[in-house]
């Protein structure tokens, strides 16, 4: 590998972990609504 | 809208940093690869305020025993074990080009190491503790004297002997480029802690409903 390919290949790990992070924090967030959805579902039947 | 305006703020700033990165800085002795350090260096000092943010919120918890400190200090370690995961990984592929070997146990990179090995033993025990408080108490403790590290990875290259480079007499614009590079990381840092952090909120409250809800 040349020079260029560790520039290259730092940068490509520095956006690909940021992205991944993201993509985990989405996910959660997806969990999170799915929980608030079970939440309103259980309070409609109780109520 | 804090949200939206950090967002905006990082993109424009990753954009300014991206160019004097590539464009604006002059190329050193070290050639091509000393590009790596405009990113390097500021998510080192990014994860380490991070980690001072959890310092900070820990002490708060353990002051007020109120659970939005712990909230704060868990969503901040989480963004600063990313970044120290980045700056280890981002010095690894440095190291190789320049000193011909991916790892070595010189005294700055081990003591990183460590660091990153005491946060993510903060989150092995807060994902084996159900209960909040006692959860909330045992990190705090973590997060307090796992900070020590920190100054420990900032003064080891003046304390021994170490392959690591100093940050010496620069080129403003080297200098300038790494400014804007830090104000970058800086912007991006606010931004992933307040995602993080709103969800935990949102999590929280949640399970505290879910809870209650069982009985």
């Amino acid at each position: 590998m040349d020079n260029l390919g560790y520039l290259f290949a730092a940068f490509a790990v520095i956006w690909a972990g940021l992205f991944t992070y993201i993509l985990v924090l989405t996910q959660k967030q997806r969990q999170l609504r799915r929980d608030i959805d079970w939440l309103k579902e259980t309070l409609k039947k109780s109520e | 809208m804090k949200i939206k305006i950090l967002l905006g703020v990082s993109t424009v700033l990753m954009l300014v940093a991206l160019y004097m990165v590539f464009i604006f800085a002059p190329e050193t002795e070290s050639g091509v690869v000393q590009r790596i350090f405009y990113f390097h260096i500021p998510l080192a000092w990014i994860a380490f305020l991070a980690f001072f943010v959890v310092f900070v919120a820990s002490i708060m918890y353990l002051w007020k025993r109120d659970i939005k400190w712990d909230a704060f200090a868990s969503s901040s370690a989480e963004v600063g074990l990313v970044f120290t995961t980045l700056f280890l990984l981002t010095g690894s592929i440095w190291a190789k080009p320049e000193w011909g070997v991916w790892w070595t146990w010189d005294s700055r990179l081990t003591s990183s190491l460590i660091l990153w090995l005491i946060y993510i033993a903060y989150f092995i025990i807060r994902s084996y503790i159900s209960e909040e408080g006692q959860r909330a108490r045992f990190s705090s403790v973590i997060g307090i004297i796992g900070f020590i590290d920190v100054p420990i990875v900032v003064i080891t290259i003046f304390l021994w002997r170490t392959a690591h480079p100093r940050i010496e007499a620069m080129d403003p614009r080297v200098t300038a480029t790494l400014m804007v590079s830090i104000a970058t990381f800086t912007a991006l840092y606010f931004l992933l802690f307040a995602l993080r952090l709103a969800m935990k909120q949102d999590e929280d409250k949640l399970n505290r409903l879910k809870a209650f809800l069982r009985r």
